[in-house]
């Protein structure tokens, strides 16, 4: 244990004698490892913001909607024959049981009537359990509950968008009346805003009423018991494929499908839209930690070639330490300490400039970067690693030296 | 009589010269006893140096027997001759071989850091070799802030350190003016009689002349072995 100790004070100071040369060297190591750290913490800060976004529309989610029909050879397209109905969810209900949540709805557009303005947005007729599959919070009031839906209330929570265009912006809009179809309706709540929708939708510009109300107040061509769209949310993540294969079960036999027809539904995840951003990060990510790596091995090969020096340059020292009794293991050690401290000083280095770009990176270019503990353990390992790889070929030549050619060495 | 430290039969040395050898040295028998101060002469080539490195443990011999301080050494490993050469022998070089970065007093430590087992109280014993030969105060000097004697003076100290019974001097003076070689040949004869076994390998008369035996090299042989 002294041996390395005192072998790593020998390489500090071997190394400091020639501070230019070493801290050359080490550049091709120190731009390596940053490269690595700045290329991970930008992927890892990509990764995140993709994850917050799903996460923002909701966990584990799985939505089912109306699929084709064909009517004497004429294939309409996806939702041409609307064919979900209120028994489909109760067919989910009993017969999936990986599924947590159910919330159903039934779209249509509306013309909002406030005390002087007007406003056009889409219109949903929703269920209680909408809510807590999206996870989305109300900024005020409170969103439609059981008994809403029960009584046919005349009540409507409306998105940020919707209320800030009917009311004067900051002002309290819980209670107020507003007017859909010239049926007059009751503000309970707002939404909090959400931002878009992966496909380019504001998720703010929305009404939300009561189901029942929708259906027997507002879509006057709705035929009863139909739904657009139904959306559930699975126990966990790995539920998911299992719950979609539930649910497509349930969907066939409430639509009594024969084992050979073609479903009438379409059954996905919303954990595919997630799926596809990282994979491109991830690739995009692959290819920069593949450059940075040949840079690290260029730097190990710079490693190595300063050490052959260093060896060469020494072998007199090396003669004299054999001959004063270190053997083959001593000078293996001694070289391989030196040569690990320099790719490991070269890696701390690489780390904090690293960091440091990261964070100059998130200041001007507003990505988000995470530096993650890992990473750094990661560089700093591998660096030594460098040290150990690159530096044994040259401390193995000075440990198998001769002894007498060494201490004639001029 | 003291016992004999060093015992070498019919030792050869040949070294390969391209399609032909090089017979270095042609069947020695030598004895050399504990607290002897032996000079091994020649002029360059009669085969001291090769001599010096079998008896040193550097080099392996091609045909013979070496018996060292009562143990045969004819056929060890490396490893086994390094940790030899670490506790029975002190090595003296002519350009003095101190390592140019490091102070006297880590010089003089460093025969410790190859010792198997590891010995404590390191600092103390370099102090102590550093003090017999008068160097106590100047620990802490790196080597290019010393004369050459005061080098000299350290390489001893870190040939002392160990507590070997020989020490190995390869033209000890080679480098230094006539006094101050005196000085470090009385640095010499002092250890010497203090106990140490003493083999300086030299081409000097004078030096030849200040020791108790004298051997003289030629071509390989023992051309001539006398002692005062």
């Amino acid at each position: 244990m002294e041996l390395y100790l005192t072998a790593f004070q020998q390489a500090i100071s071997a190394l400091w004698a020639y501070k230019g040369r070493t801290l050359l060297t080490m550049l091709g190591i120190v731009i390596g490892i940053g490269t690595i750290i700045v290329m991970v913490s930008i992927g890892q800060g990509a990764n995140q913001a993709i994850q917050d976004q799903i996460n923002k529309m909701g966990t584990n989610l799985l939505y089912a909607i109306s699929g084709s029909s064909k009517k004497g050879g004429v294939r309409g397209g996806h939702g041409s024959q609307p064919s979900l109905r209120l028994k489909d969810i109760d067919a989910i209900r009993r017969l999936c049981p990986s599924i947590k949540e159910i919330s159903y709805q039934i779209n249509g557009a509306v013309q909002s009537v406030a005390e002087n303005k007007n406003w056009g947005s889409p219109l949903q007729g929703s269920v209680p359990a909408y809510a807590s599959i999206t996870s989305w919070t109300l900024q005020e009031g409170e969103f439609i509950n059981d008994r809403h839906l029960k009584t046919v209330a005349n009540v409507a929570v409306l998105g940020s968008v919707v209320a800030e265009n009917l009311f004067e912006p900051g002002s309290s809009v819980v209670g107020r009346k507003i007017r859909l179809k010239n049926v007059p309706f009751t503000v309970i709540g707002t939404l909090t805003s959400k931002g878009r929708t992966p496909d380019g939708r504001d998720a703010d510009d929305v009404v939300i009423i009561p189901y029942t109300t929708a259906v027997r107040k507002i879509m006057g061509r709705a035929l009863p018991g139909m739904v657009h769209f139904i959306l559930v949310s699975a126990h966990s993540k790995e539920l998911v494929p299992r719950a979609k294969w539930e649910m497509e079960i349930a969907l066939r036999q409430s639509h009594r499908i024969p084992e050979n027809g073609d479903d009438d539904f379409i059954v996905g995840t919303l954990d595919e839209f997630a799926d596809a951003a990282t994979e491109s990060t991830a690739i995009m990510r692959l290819l920069l930690i593949a450059v940075a790596s040949i840079s690290l091995v260029v730097g190990g090969i710079g490693i190595m070639n300063i050490m052959l020096v260093t060896v060469t340059e020494r072998t007199r020292e090396i003669g004299v330490r054999m001959a004063i009794g270190a053997r083959e293991k001593d000078i293996l050690t001694q070289f391989l300490v030196e040569s690990i401290t320099m790719s490991v000083v070269g890696g701390i280095l690489g780390t904090v400039i690293g960091i440091a770009t990261s964070r100059v990176i998130s200041e001007i270019a507003g990505w988000p970067t995470i530096i993650s503990p890992e990473s750094i353990v990661i560089a700093t390992f591998f660096s030594g690693l460098i040290g150990i790889f690159f530096g044994f070929y040259p401390a193995r030549k000075a440990s198998r030296l001769d002894p007498i050619d060494a201490l004639h060495h001029e | 009589m003291p016992s004999p430290i060093i015992q070498l039969e019919g030792i050869r040395r040949i070294f390969p010269m391209g399609d032909e050898t090089v017979e270095a040295l042609k069947g020695i028998d030598l004895t050399i006893h504990e607290k002897e101060f032996v000079a091994i002469m020649g002029t360059s080539g009669s085969g001291k140096s090769t001599l010096m490195h079998i008896m040193g443990l550097l080099d392996s011999l091609s045909e013979g027997r070496y018996n060292l301080d009562g143990e045969d050494v004819s056929a060890i490993s490396r490893d086994k001759r390094a940790e030899i050469r670490n506790q029975k022998i002190g090595f003296i070089f002519q350009s003095f071989n101190l390592l140019s970065r490091s102070s006297a007093l880590e010089n003089v430590e460093l025969p410790m850091l190859y010792r198997r087992p590891a010995i404590s109280g390191r600092r103390e014993k370099a102090l102590k070799a550093l003090e017999m030969v008068g160097l106590e105060n100047r620990s802490d000097h790196e080597p290019r802030q010393l004369s050459g004697g005061q080098q000299q003076r350290v390489a001893i100290a870190r040939a002392l350190v160990n507590e070997p019974p020989i020490i190995l001097a390869d033209e000890p003076t080679g480098n230094l003016d006539s006094r101050t070689g005196d000085d470090i040949l009385g640095l010499l004869t002092s250890l010497n009689e203090q106990g140490i076994t003493i083999i300086i390998v030299t081409h000097d008369p004078d030096i030849g002349g200040k020791a108790k035996r004298r051997i003289v090299l030629r071509d390989g042989n023992i051309e001539q072995d006398e002692t005062n």
